[in-house]
């Protein structure tokens, strides 16, 4: 496939910030700059729904190739850093999500009054990081990507965000950066010793290395690798966000405007696990699994470590949520909830990855399977659920001018559209059975449970006061007598606002029903992965 | 399977039975429930449930969006209950239903690895018994709420919430599996909280609401592990492959448990399932949401507490049984730990909330306790392999309570009725005299923006009901008849005799599980009696005790017909439905009804493979007296204290003096809200904001990452005054060209984001074209 004579993986990457800048050249004219940006947008989406569909038809890589679409050209030759992109079902699944959920953002962003323009182009520019890197098969664009992603958004928060902007995206942009230096030192420690970056290449080569006598610069390769292993490991857990590297968020989701939210929860959280398994899980086997000793009296490993903060940011996470009076704040603690069950996911997939590399064991690997797979549909299931929530709480936001809940009360009486689909985003979100959230919390508890038991029995505590919070949201919005300080207010859910739900909406029934639309794609590529 | 084989084979069949109420439920929300704006204030709006408010203009349904709505959601009640019985005659007429035969048919659903996950639907014995009684009592409802509902702002709304919540019921009778049951059973959990809470105005509603979700979510998470431990074990969770496999329920009693070993994986998996259901039947401890349920319009109690809801949870364990029994047999007196657990749970559940309903004034908590107390007796039943005993309580309860619930609805709707009388009457006063005999007397409810208001649900506010209102005291009579087990003429003696006979089979034979449950039984049973009388006393005999009892009464017309007809059809299945499981052996009856077998017993037991099945009990008197004694006992006991001398207006209960000390503690429910508020809801809250939020979060990881920041602004400034020092030491000619190239390049920093960025993006372009003419890859991408 390839569009203007560009392959469609590097046209996919290059048009959003291609378009960026047509935003910026174009005249002052709010309305010209939203239809514009609004119609763009759709094409790319567009762009990215034939992408996954041409791949859920023909998954199988070309001859010679690892990956769909696979594109392979040298850039940084010096270096050994190619242009390489390709997509296989992981990837095709986010790229989708991505591709959904930016022109649905775009569209709500049109709340916003000032310098257009620059705005609708940040949002294009991001989205153009966030293809970037779930299409990137070397290291050196992966990362070169990821940091990319991080400076729109800051703009984003920073110039267009709530009273509080400045401390909560210069917190958001330092905390990442802070981490993203650990990982390009491991990044260039591995292109270093495999003078390559790619990233196939890298997951056969890198795993192996033994230095020479066993260590690497005269440091032994165990601690090299150990090394190189926590500054990916620290970089992706801040960007999941794993409990305790998580205070980011709650400031820069609830200052963000709707439209940064939307995008921030609903995709950039999951470059932080989508690395995991494309890079951490594959590049470290050894690690993962070798034995620490925390202070002497407890046995575990980095896996058992990932299990345990995934299960601390579940119940956590659910109790901070629990514990909010903002509902931006309440409904970003849900983010760190959610994403818990991605992490815990990822650990069980790390334990049979690397049990299955060490000694071939497969003891772990249908759990891995499920709980893999779960975790995926759970970063898309999350994509859609805390969008639309941040949709919600910023519709209402925008409407009332403050996140303060305990100032809301009985808007069911006034806005019974607005309250219906509230309700229904909630329990998507709160992971009732026959909407998404739930098939993919099945599949990462199921998993979790055979290799994790524990820490599940303990993590249920957080499914349950997951419905505390969300029950606390809908009683602190909707329920009661209606406060009669907003008799005046428009508070019902506007037309553009339905608009922009309503996909997100059919989206969740019908990955609920249907699960099947989109887990084979995951399943095959997860199945691949894990080598089960 | 085309369109043709959908309806017209029976595999398939099953599968459009919650179509008609789930298709309905959309087609209302979206399309017919069409509202129209009214001043808040106005009588369409303002009632005791929904305060009017100044100025405000509110949607209310408008008269052609209740016609469709209630139109749609009858259409599909109607059109699930003609394709259930369509699939019920079928299955009738198979011979031996279940034990090798089945309906059903699978639609691989998941991929999960190389092997996919199948839902389905299956119709065995079990799945048609409840095929008969779910849709029947569901119409009921439907009609009744036509009525109910008719003042209602939101009528259409409720007419949607109740098909959705028929649809998720019928989805659950249908499944093949626990994963499309667990899904019926959460649907059906999400809308008992919309419906409790729907009048969400309302401090005691939302309250109630959120308790309930919340309660039963406590049990839910934990039968999601047990649901997930099955899944593990046996890579699959459909019905018939795992209970219909004796090779498999060995394999899950023979392994150890993961966790509290000691425990085989089958009654671990059991245990958390049960513990499921005792969320999802309210049995003790997460009884407490069931009597706040009450909060709901009353259609919904019936709903909840009848139809569908609490017989979920003891229709999944009838569902389950052969794995809770592997690895023992209680007709041989080998409990396994998670029938131990049923028994006891059971038993204690079924005479502690008898010994609450004794002491409840409001019409419809003594019926909610008494859920409680009789889905105890199925509970127990169950524990002692009283498997089908079990089934048929359920069902015969699911009559007899339905009717209950609806006929206290049309109770309260007349009292209403009554309270709007005589607020005309006398200007907008209230009956002084009457308000102030039971003032004291608690109605925790309270509603906080109408306080002081006439409780129309307070017994004690009755009397001398069956003058005004003689349809619904008959029905009302039947209804508690067949509750307290008035002997042979109602369903409930039958039901519960069964289940009694059990116990004392197994107690005749020595085994001390089924000794409890027969004694704790027994004296429930006799309670039960009592307080149905109690309530039918105070209710309807005597004189009114209240202006607004003198004048209650349903009016004429629709409402008044839609609110009777299903009492008079509940009332009919209420004493007939028991004559379907008359044992053969006993005198007289046995031989009119089951002249050669039990149909019940007979049709009911396919379900089991043949080893598991419960064999057929030989009469015994003892039994049979025992439910003869308790229940004649109760209700005489009841007769002579509350129909042989009515109470009074003004007079005080005569339970408060008999009880003495103890009626306070029965009265607050001995207080177990209050420890569960104490121990659990304020800590929780307090972890919550407190400890997590704001000192974990606040203090001590963000006070890390501020204090980083810190030593970093210190090394800042450090360095800021070496390098003052250095440069005052070096000298100036560096600085001045570092000074000349920030001068050029602040003509850039103009302080626009706008140009900031344009620049980056203008940059990250050039880059990246740079490299791609120094590589020439777009002459080779465009080739690929």
């Amino acid at each position: 496939m390839a569009i203007f004579g560009i392959d469609v993986l590097t046209f996919l990457v290059i048009a959003p910030i291609l378009c960026a800048v047509i935003m910026l050249l174009l005249p002052n004219n709010k309305s010209v700059v939203r239809w514009a940006a609004l119609a763009v947008s759709v094409a790319i989406g567009a762009l990215t729904v034939i992408i996954f569909v041409n791949y859920q038809n023909n998954p199988v890589p070309a001859e010679g190739m690892n990956y769909a679409l696979e594109v392979n050209v040298p850039w940084f030759t010096l270096i050994g850093a190619s242009w390489h992109v390709g997509i296989d079902g992981i990837s095709a699944a986010m790229v989708l999500l991505t591709g959904i959920l930016t022109p649905l953002a775009i569209l709500i962003s049109w709340e916003i009054e000032e310098r257009v323009n620059m705005h609708m182009a940040l949002l294009l520019f991001f989205e153009t990081g966030l293809f970037g890197v779930f299409v990137a098969q070397d290291l050196m664009v992966f990362f070169l990507f990821y940091e990319l992603s991080l400076v729109p958004m800051y703009f984003i928060i920073n110039q267009w965000g709530g009273p509080n902007r400045k401390y909560a995206s210069t917190k958001f942009f330092i905390y990442s950066m802070g981490g993203s230096l650990g990982m390009l030192l491991a990044t260039q420690l591995i292109g270093l010793t495999a003078g390559t970056f790619d990233i196939h290449t890298l997951t056969q080569v890198w795993p192996k290395f033994a230095g020479a006598d066993g260590s690497f610069l005269g440091i032994p390769v165990e601690t090299v690798k150990a090394l190189a292993f926590v500054g990916f490991f620290v970089a992706f857990c801040i960007k999941v966000p794993v409990w305790p590297f998580h205070t980011w968020l709650p400031d820069a989701h609830g200052e963000a405007p709707t439209a940064g939210s939307m995008l921030l929860a609903g995709v950039m959280l999951k470059l932080g696990a989508y690395g995991f398994l494309r890079l951490v899980i594959p590049l470290f086997p050894d690690v993962w699994i070798a034995p620490i000793n925390i202070l002497g009296f407890v046995e575990t490993n980095w896996a058992g470590i990932l299990a345990f903060l995934a299960m601390l940011s579940i119940v956590l996470g659910a109790f901070a949520a629990f514990g909010q009076n903002d509902i931006k704040r309440l409904v970003a603690y849900s983010s760190v909830n959610h994403m818990g069950f991605v992490a815990m996911g990822i650990a069980v997939a790390a334990v049979a990855y690397a049990q299955n590399w060490t000694n071939a064991s497969t003891e772990h690997m249908q759990s891995a399977i499920l709980a893999t797979n779960g975790a995926v549909l759970q970063m898309f299931n999350h994509g859609l659920s805390s969008a639309a929530m941040f949709l919600l709480a910023g519709g209402i936001y925008h409407k009332t001018h403050t996140r303060d809940m305990t100032q809301y009360g009985g808007f069911w009486v006034k806005a019974p559209i607005y309250g219906a689909i509230f309700i229904f985003t909630s329990m998507a979100s709160l992971g009732l059975p026959g909407l998404n959230g739930f098939v993919s919390e099945f599949l990462v508890v199921r998993g979790a449970w055979g290799v994790f038991t524990g820490l599940t029995v303990v993590a249920m505590l957080g499914l349950l006061f997951t419905g505390g919070y969300i029950l606390k949201g809908i009683r602190a919005v909707l329920h009661g007598p209606f406060n009669m300080h907003w008799k005046d207010y428009n508070l019902e859910i506007e037309v553009r606002e339905v608009v922009a739900i309503a996909p997100l909406l059919v989206l969740m029934l019908v990955t609920g029903i249907i699960p099947n639309w989109i887990l084979p794609v995951i399943n095959d590529s997860v199945m691949k992965i894990l080598g089960g | 399977m085309n369109v043709n084989d959908l309806v017209s084979n029976v595999n398939f069949l099953p599968w459009l039975i919650p179509v008609g109420p789930l298709l309905a439920f959309f087609v209302i929300t979206l399309v017919t429930n069409r509202a129209k704006m009214v001043a808040a204030t106005s009588s369409e709006y303002a009632d005791h449930n929904h305060p009017g408010y100044m100025g405000l203009r509110v949607p209310v349904s408008s008269v052609s969006g209740r016609i469709l709505s209630i139109t749609v959601g009858l259409s599909g009640i109607i059109a699930a209950w003609l394709i259930s019985l369509t699939v019920v005659g079928q299955a009738l007429a198979v011979e031996h239903l279940g034990e090798s035969d089945v309906f059903g048919s699978t639609i691989p659903w998941m991929v999960t690895g190389i092997s996919t996950f199948n839902m389905g639907v299956l119709v065995d014995p079990l799945t048609t018994i409840m095929l008969i009684m779910v849709p029947l009592a569901c119409t009921m409802i439907f009609i009744y709420a036509i009525g109910y509902m008719a003042a209602d702002a939101r009528q259409a709304r409720f007419f949607a919430l109740i098909s959705l919540f028929a649809g998720a019921m019928l989805t659950l009778v249908v499944a093949d599996n626990l994963l499309l049951l667990f899904v019926g059973w959460e649907v059906m959990g999400l809308c008992s909280y919309l419906l409790i809470g729907f009048w969400f105005e309302k401090e005691s509603a939302y309250k109630a609401a959120i308790k309930a979700f919340t309660t039963t979510r406590v049990a839910d998470v934990i039968m999601m592990l047990g649901i997930v431990y099955l899944y593990m074990m046996t890579g699959t969770l459909s019905f018939r492959d795992i209970l219909h496999n004796e090779v498999m329920l060995s394999v899950l009693a023979n392994t150890p448990a993961v966790l509290f070993g000691g425990l085989s994986a089958a009654s671990l998996i059991g245990i958390f399932l049960i513990i499921g259901t005792i969320g999802k039947s309210a049995q003790f401890p997460l009884h407490v949401w069931l009597p706040d349920a009450m909060e709901g319009p009353t259609p919904v109690s019936a709903m909840i507490h009848a139809a569908a809801m609490v017989s979920a949870g003891v229709y999944a364990i009838i569902r389950m049984y052969p794995l809770f029994e592997a690895g023992g047999n209680p007709h041989h007196g080998l409990l396994t730990p998670p029938l131990m657990l049923m028994a006891v749970v059971g038993s204690f559940t079924a005479l502690f909330a008898a010994t609450i309903a004794v002491a409840q004034n409001d019409v419809k908590k003594v019926l909610a306790y008494s859920t409680i107390s009789q889905l105890g007796f199925m509970m127990a039943a169950l524990g002692i392999g009283a498997y089908i005993a079990a089934a048929f309580h359920l069902i015969t309860h699911a009559f007899f309570k339905a009717l209950l619930f609806m006929a206290s609805g049309s109770v309260i709707h007349g009292m209403e009725h009554g309270d709007h009388h005589v607020q005309h009457a006398h200007g907008h006063g209230h009956d002084d005299a009457a308000h102030d005999a039971h003032a004291p007397d608690d109605h925790g409810h309270d509603d906080a923006h109408h306080a002081p208001h006439f409780d129309p649900q307070d017994m004690l506010n009755m009397g001398g009901l069956r003058k005004t209102m003689p349809v619904t005291f008959i029905t009302f009579l039947i209804g508690g008849l067949s509750l307290a087990g008035f002997p042979l003429i109602t369903a409930g003696f039958w039901s519960k005799d069964e289940i009694l006979a059990d116990a004392w089979k197994g107690l005749t034979e020595g085994f001390g599980p089924h000794a409890l449950v027969f004694v704790l039984l027994a004296v429930s049973a006799f309670l039960t009696a009592f307080y149905t009388m109690r309530q039918l006393g105070l209710t309807f005999w005597g004189e009114a005790r209240t202006e607004q009892a003198k004048h209650a009464n349903l009016g004429q017309g629709i409402v008044s017909f839609t609110m009777t007809l299903p009492l008079v059809i509940l009332a009919f299945f209420a004493i007939f439905a028991g004559f379907v499981g008359v044992p053969p052996s006993f005198p007289i009856f046995g031989s009119i009804f089951s002249p050669s077998e039990n149909p019940f017993f007979e049709f009911v037991k396919n379900t089991l493979l043949s080893e598991q099945q419960p064999g057929e009990l030989t009469f015994a008197w003892f039994p049979v007296l025992t439910s003869f004694t308790v229940a004649l006992g109760g209700l005489g006991l009841g007769y002579l204290m509350y129909w042989r001398k009515p109470l009074q207006a003004g007079e005080t209960d005569p339970m408060v003096k008999i009880l003495g000390g103890l009626y306070p503690i029965l009265k607050n429910k001995y207080y177990v809200d209050e420890v569960y508020v104490r121990v659990f809801v304020k800590p929780s809250q307090v972890f919550a904001s407190v400890v997590v939020v704001r000192f974990m979060d606040g203090r001590i990881i963000d006070g890390i990452l501020h204090g980083i920041a810190r030593v970093f602004i210190w090394i800042g400034d450090f360095l800021k005054l070496l390098n003052m020092w250095l440069i005052d030491g070096v000298g100036d000619g560096i600085p001045e060209y570092v000074a000349a190239f920030g001068a050029y390049f602040r003509r850039f920093q103009t302080g626009r984001v706008q140009q900031y960025l344009l620049w980056v993006a203008i940059a990250a372009i050039l880059i990246a074209l740079v490299f791609a003419a120094s590589s020439g890859w777009l002459v080779q991408a465009s080739g690929g």
